[in-house]
Formats: C-alpha cells, sequence, structure tokens
C-alpha cells in the first residue's frame, strides 16, 4: 500500500504483535494444559501447573494396557476408548461413504437434467438443512424404536440404525457438489452422449473422475460431522461397548467418577487425528474449488 | 461385456431390494401397523415406478437422496409436531392396543387348588411334573428351559406304560431356572391353565380380564368394571382412578395450553427462553467482536507472520467441540480444575462456575466465544478482502486513524452482507445443545421451579432433559416445546431468506 506512514506506526506494528502473541498463549491455554495433564501421574492436580515427573500411566490405560500402580495394584482400563473410536470411525466413514454416493447422484441430477419441480426441490434442500436435529430427537428416538422391532439391527442402540440416521444429512453435500458439477462444462459429458454414451456412463465415466477432488472433501466432511455428531448418537446408543466416542468420552468426567488424566490423554488421542483430517480438507475444500473454477 | 456384467449386478440388486422391502412390509402389515405397510408399499410402488419407466429418468438419480432428506429429516419434523398433540409419556407409551392387550395378559391365581410340581431331566431337555391332591399326575413333554420367553404347554395325564421318570431335580437346578420356569403355564387335559405360583408348586390361572362388547374389560375377580378414557389415555375404574400402563391418544392443544398458561410450566420456559435468546445474542456478539478485530489484524500488510497466527487463532476450530467443551469443563472444575488453581494462587480466590448460576452463564459464554469466534474471523477476513483498498489509501491521505478506519469504512462495509451470517450463527447458538448438555446439562437448577429447570438450560437441552433425563419422560411435552422452538427458528430463518435475497439483488 502506498501509504503515508506516521511515526506511530512502528509502535503500532509491535503492540499488534504483543497484542496477538498474548491473545494466542491465551487460546492455546486449554491444548497446552490437556497435554500436561495427560502426562502427569493421578487424576487429580497436584498442586503445580507443570508436573514434577512424567508418567505415562494415563496413556497406557486409554491405549488399553493395565498398568501397576505405585501401591502394587494392578489398573485397568476403565472405557474402552479404542473400541469408541473404532465405533466412530466405523460409523462415520459408512455414513460418509452413503452420504457421498446419495448426494452425488442427487446433485448430477440437478446439475444436468430438466425435470418437474426441480426449483421448488432444490430451494426446500436449502430450507430442510436450516432446521436442527436437536428438534426432532424425540421423534428420531421414536421412529428407531419402530424400525428396530422389524429390523432389529437397525433399530436403537445399534450402528446401522445410527449409520441410517446420519444419511439424512445430506442437504448440505448435494448444494457443494452441484455446485461443482456446474463449474465443469457441459461440452464434455455432450461429447461423449454424441459417442454414444447414456447419461449414466456420461455421468459414471466422464463427470465422475473430473469431481474426485470435490468427492473427498465432501467425503471428508461429512466424516468429520459424523464422528461430531453428538445428540443423535446420545439419544440411540446405551450400552457402552456400541457408544461413540463423542457421547463415551465424557464418561470420564462424572462427578463420583473423575478421571481427568485419563481424559486428557484420550481427548488428545481422539482429538488430535479429527482435527489433522479437518484441517487437511479445509485446505483442500480451497484448493479443489479453485482447480473446479479454472477448468470452467 | 463388462457393462453386460454391471447391467445385471445392478438388476439383481435391486430385484433383491424390492424383496426385502416387500419382506418388510408384510412384517409391518403381520405386526398390526397397517397404515405403515401401506406408506412403506406405496414407496416401494413409487421406486419400481422410477426405476422401469423412462419418463422419469432424472429421478432415478434423485430417488434414493429425497427418500433419506424424506424419512429422516422432514419425517422427523412433521412427526415431532404430532407428538406435541399427544399425551406420549414413559406412562402413556403404548398405543391404545397394546394397552388392552395389556390387561388381557393379565392373569390370576384362582385360590384353592395347587399342584405340586417337580422338575425332572430328560437328557439336555427338562420335563415339568405335576400332581394334585388326589394323586392325579399330569407330564409336560421335554422342555430346553433356556429362553425366557412366555410359553404355553400342553400336559397329558402320565399313563403306567409310561417310561418312568428320571429322579427330581435339586432345589439349585429349580432356582436357576427359575426365572425361565416362571413364564411357562401349562394346559391341563380339563382346560385349566397352571403355572408356578411357588418354587415347588404350580396353581391354576385365570385372565384377570374378559372384554365386553362396548371396549370395557371385566375384572373376573371381583366383577368390577374397567372403561378406557380416550381423553386421559388411561383404562379407569368405576370411582375414576387410572390404572397403569396408559395408552396414547390425542390430547388436542393441551401441551401447549401447559407450556404457556401452567405457571408452574410457563414460569421456567419464559424464564429459559430469556437466557436463551440472552446466550445467543452475546455469544454472537463477542464471537463477531473478537472475530473481526483479528480479521482486520490479519488483514493488515504491515504485520508480519499473519499466516503463522492465523492457523493457531484457527486452531479451536478445528479441533472437536465435542472434546473442547469437555476440556473446559475438566479446567474450569471447582476444585480439581487448574483454572482455579491458578486463580488461586495469583488473586486467592476460587469462584464457583457450576454452582453459582452468573458464574456459570459468564463461564458459558467465555467457553462459546472461544469455539466461536475463528468461524466469524474467517468470515469477516473473506469481507475484508473485497474492500476496495483505495477507500483506506484516502482515508490515510485524509489523516484519518486506524478506529476511524474500522468505524467508517470496514465496519459499515462489513454489516450488510455479515448480518445474514450472524443471524444463521444466532439461530444455530439458540439450538446450541451440544454445548449446554456437555458443558453444564443445565445445572445449577432453579431452586423454586416444580418442574426441573435449569439456570443454564436453553430451549433444546431442557427439551431434552424433559425427554430423556428426568422422570416422567414426558415425550408429547418436549415435542410441544420443540414445535414452538421450531416455529421460532423457521421465522429467523425466513427473515434470513429475505436479507440475503435483498443483498444480492442490490450487488447484482
Amino acid at each position: 500500500m502506498a501509504v503515508v506512514l506516521d511515526k506511530s506506526h512502528r509502535w503500532r506494528v509491535v503492540a499488534a504483535h504483543l497484542g496477538l502473541i498474548c491473545f494466542i498463549a491465551l487460546i492455546m491455554f486449554p491444548f497446552l494444559m490437556i497435554l500436561l495433564i495427560s502426562l502427569r501421574p493421578g487424576n487429580f492436580s497436584t498442586g503445580d501447573l507443570i508436573p514434577s515427573q512424567i508418567s505415562l500411566e494415563h496413556w497406557k490405560l486409554v491405549l488399553g494396557i493395565p498398568y501397576q500402580a505405585a501401591d502394587g495394584r494392578l489398573v485397568e482400563p476403565e472405557f474402552p476408548v479404542l473400541l469408541w473410536l473404532w465405533n466412530s470411525i466405523k460409523v462415520a466413514a459408512l455414513s460418509g461413504l452413503i452420504g457421498l454416493l446419495l448426494s452425488t447422484t442427487c446433485a448430477y441430477a440437478f446439475a444436468r437434467m430438466r425435470f418437474v419441480f426441480k426449483a421448488q426441490l432444490i430451494n426446500s434442500l436449502m430450507l430442510v438443512q436450516m432446521f436442527p436435529t436437536v428438534l426432532a430427537l424425540v421423534a428420531i428416538y421414536a421412529i428407531f424404536d419402530q424400525i428396530g422391532g422389524y429390523v432389529p439391527w437397525l433399530g436403537l442402540d445399534t450402528h446401522g440404525g445410527l449409520i441410517l440416521a446420519y444419511t439424512g444429512g445430506i442437504a448440505l453435500h448435494i448444494w457443494t457438489i452441484k455446485g461443482y458439477f456446474d463449474t465443469i462444462p457441459v461440452e464434455i459429458e455432450e461429447a461423449a452422449k454424441v459417442d454414444g454414451a447414456t447419461p449414466f456412463q456420461a455421468f459414471r465415466y466422464v463427470l465422475l473422475p473430473m469431481a474426485v477432488p470435490i468427492l473427498m472433501v465432501v467425503f471428508l466432511l461429512a466424516f468429520i460431522q459424523g464422528v461430531n455428531e453428538y445428540p443423535i448418537a446420545s439419544v440411540l446408543l446405551k450400552q457402552q461397548d456400541q457408544l461413540t466416542i463423542a457421547v463415551g468420552i465424557k464418561m470420564f468426567l462424572y462427578e463420583q467418577k473423575y478421571f481427568w488424566g485419563d481424559f486428557a490423554a484420550a481427548a488428545i488421542l481422539s482429538g488430535l487425528p479429527i482435527s489433522i483430517v479437518f484441517l487437511l480438507a479445509q485446505r483442500w475444500m480451497t484448493s479443489g474449488l479453485t482447480a473446479g473454477g479454472v477448468k470452467g | 461385456m463388462a457393462r453386460k456384467l454391471e447391467h445385471w449386478i445392478l438388476l439383481l440388486a435391486a430385484g433383491l431390494t424390492l424383496l426385502a422391502g416387500l419382506f418388510l412390509t408384510f412384517k409391518m402389515y403381520a405386526a398390526g401397523q397397517p397404515l405403515l405397510a401401506t406408506v412403506c408399499l406405496a414407496t416401494l410402488g413409487l421406486a419400481t415406478y422410477i426405476y422401469s419407466t423412462g419418463r422419469a429418468y432424472a429421478f432415478r438419480y434423485l430417488f434414493p437422496g429425497l427418500l433419506a432428506v424424506v424419512v429422516f429429516v422432514l419425517f422427523p419434523l412433521a412427526y415431532t409436531f404430532t407428538i406435541g398433540f399427544t399425551n406420549y409419556s414413559s406412562k402413556n407409551l403404548l398405543s391404545p392396543e397394546r394397552a388392552k392387550q395389556y390387561f388381557l395378559d393379565e392373569t390370576y391365581v384362582v385360590d384353592g387348588e395347587s399342584y405340586a410340581f417337580t422338575l425332572h431331566s430328560d437328557g439336555a431337555a427338562y420335563r415339568i411334573r405335576l400332581e394334585n391332591e388326589n394323586g392325579d399326575v399330569f407330564v409336560t413333554d421335554a422342555l430346553a428351559l433356556k429362553q425366557a420367553t412366555p410359553l404355553s404347554v400342553p400336559a397329558h395325564r402320565l399313563e403306567a406304560a409310561e417310561a418312568p421318570l428320571s429322579v427330581p431335580a435339586d432345589t439349585k437346578t429349580l432356582i436357576q431356572n427359575l426365572k425361565v420356569l416362571k413364564l411357562v403355564s401349562v394346559t391341563l387335559p380339563s382346560g385349566l391353565v397352571a403355572s408356578a405360583s411357588g418354587l415347588r408348586e404350580f396353581a391354576p390361572v385365570r385372565k384377570l380380564y374378559q372384554p365386553l362388547a362396548n371396549g370395557e374389560l371385566k375384572n373376573q375377580q371381583d366383577g368390577s368394571i374397567i372403561k378406557p378414557n380416550f381423553k386421559t389415555g388411561f383404562y379407569e375404574t368405576a370411582a375414576g382412578e387410572p390404572l397403569q400402563p396408559g395408552f396414547k391418544v390425542g390430547i388436542g392443544w393441551a401441551n401447549f395450553k401447559r407450556i404457556f398458561t401452567d405457571s408452574s410450566f410457563s414460569e421456567p420456559f419464559l424464564r429459559i427462553f430469556g437466557w436463551t435468546v440472552v446466550f445467543a445474542g452475546l455469544t454472537v456478539l463477542f464471537a463477531f467482536s473478537v472475530g473481526i478485530v483479528l480479521a482486520v489484524l490479519m488483514s493488515w500488510e504491515a504485520l508480519r507472520f499473519r499466516k503463522l497466527y492465523s492457523i493457531f487463532l484457527f486452531l479451536p476450530y478445528a479441533v472437536p467441540a465435542f472434546i473442547s467443551i469437555l476440556v473446559f469443563k475438566g479446567l474450569f472444575s471447582e476444585n480439581a480444575g487448574e483454572i482455579n488453581l491458578i486463580l488461586q494462587s495469583l488473586f486467592g480466590i476460587k469462584p464457583n462456575w457450576f454452582t453459582d448460576p452468573f458464574l456459570a452463564k459468564v463461564m458459558i459464554l467465555i467457553v462459546n466465544t472461544w469455539l466461536g469466534f475463528p468461524y466469524m474471523m474467517l468470515l469477516s477476513m473473506g469481507l475484508i478482502k473485497a474492500i476496495p483498498a483505495d477507500l483506506y489509501e484516502a482515508s490515510a491521505i485524509a489523516g484519518a486513524g486506524p478506529f476511524t478506519n474500522f468505524f467508517k469504512i470496514t465496519l459499515p462495509l462489513i454489516v450488510k452482507p455479515i448480518t445474514p451470517l450472524l443471524i444463521a450463527a444466532f439461530a444455530f447458538n439458540f439450538n446450541n445443545f451440544v454445548l449446554i448438555a456437555l458443558l453444564t446439562n443445565g445445572r445449577p437448577d432453579f431452586l423454586d421451579t416444580a418442574v426441573p429447570a435449569g439456570t443454564t438450560d436453553l430451549l433444546v437441552s431442557y427439551t431434552y432433559r424433559i425427554a430423556f433425563q428426568d422422570s416422567g419422560q414426558d415425550f408429547g411435552l418436549a415435542a410441544a416445546i420443540s414445535t414452538v422452538v421450531f416455529l421460532m427458528v423457521a421465522f429467523l430463518s425466513i427473515i434470513n431468506l429475505r436479507l440475503t435475497k435483498v443483498n444480492q439483488t442490490e450487488t447484482r
């Protein structure tokens, strides 16, 4: 910027740096604390913030390895954290895949075909995704109670049911993918159709390979959404072995059974990979979308 | 060739799906749900039509996705509305037919006659032997006694020609099998039905109720009559006393009346509504204020390391909310938390973050600002980028400082495009169930309300409590409150759409 700089400018820059560093220190405080707590022996604060000795007991428990306490007792893991994490990954990956399949085909129809009520349908999808599912929890519970009566593996307290419940939240994905399809010139598919391809072949062999980046991003976002989802999972899942990590991990912090140190290790173990996936998805989101823009 | 194969596989999958669907429909019909079965059948018919004619080709791509949205998003919402008009709760859980069946299945032990009971093993299975006072002996066929399900078996008179039974099982075996045995009813040749009335005794039982033509039930034991009351959803005695279990009936606007006119409900409802609005408003205000200041700093070209800073500032957004909220819950913990540890050593204070209503609200706002500012920062950064740089150059020539720039250029130009996003954020926080459920669970509770209600409860978490946690499990009331909240959110969304449209037409 070709701007005249006065004397106070330098001080302002320094002040901004200082302010930002202090603010970031404040923001990072919980992360730093949780790391220290996970390495501190015992489940209660010892009086000082930085532990005087490092202990891996919480990490061992979280990874399912029993260890011997100072008084010679064998301490067994209280909660199956790895199983919960696996449940979360399983549910989120499957619901993400199913959601991707459903939303891609829908997006293709919305982007490339003409049919009755098209404008109304896509607008109502936009409206639908504004309503929070939390409001329908009672109904969702009742519905899966019913479904379970006919198909036990899709009922309450099953992962099948949870995956099924998540497939409804695809409205936003349809919009995202449709937006990307709109940036890909329709002429390429038309050329394929001239060569004798059916609409499905044009979709499957021409459009889909070009849309891989956005499909990856949408899958990752759906995956993260699935891992982070709490309300529906907390209503549908009850048995300890069935829980996802989002529902299970709070059990470490019940007032009567307070496992602060174990919680810290479990939080890092499950939070770190999810955060990394999220950051990657964010990155690809921007690069994937701009790549689409360049093609158009 | 490969295409042919794919085609056949798809056809096979479609056929199997259709068969599975038909089987499901049949099961629903058999379970006494004709309406559900009809809807299911209609869906199957629609699917078959779409995938077999060329006319609805586009819907071949749309059908599965739209079906998922309809079944798992739209239908639950509509269903919630209808539940709001019923008395569905843990007391009135069953359908009227099931409740009637429950009463019809009830039995009572007929006085006077009883049978001495012994259990005899027959290979891995068991036979039940009953003997009455006259010395008549009856035995059943061999029973597995593995599953605790109601079982009705015939018994025949033991003939002398039959092979003798083994020695009677000992008490330990009896006790082991008692749970299963309690559910066995033995039909004797005389037509009497007997079931276990003790460890070594079977007694004849009769159905307690007999259905009358007008839907009422007659008590066989004392001759009294109970009537179903379709207003309250209970079978009632002549004195009007309700009998458990109740059944689900429509009760019109009663739940809504309760929310707005019954003071024991309306008072906490209004207080919680007030806090919900304050919470959502302040959250948006704080997160936006912090976010926009940071966005301005991150857009300031004279500042170095901006990229690095923004990665750190973005982190709270990347960590899953369910983890960061719980981390804060632990850090704020009154006795074991690190925040109080620091405050104690620095200032000698130990605030009661979870038991003092005001401090709990402060804590919630701190946590939610921490969670929400990166998103606001991201939005504002994008919008600031769109502001032409020559505006700032002009103001610099006029000698304006950074504050003038911010309040006279940046903010006025951002307000309009960001308002719909702020309203969306308001609506999101209005229903921020996860934050409350994981951080305070609505506690501390009001001390002066008849129904349990928390000072930090939002309307959604209050609904959740009514539906799933506190005694009563009043699904009907919860659904009614959900409906009210839904209307509020819909209202916000409509305003939002209007604003977005106005913005779009203006930029065109």
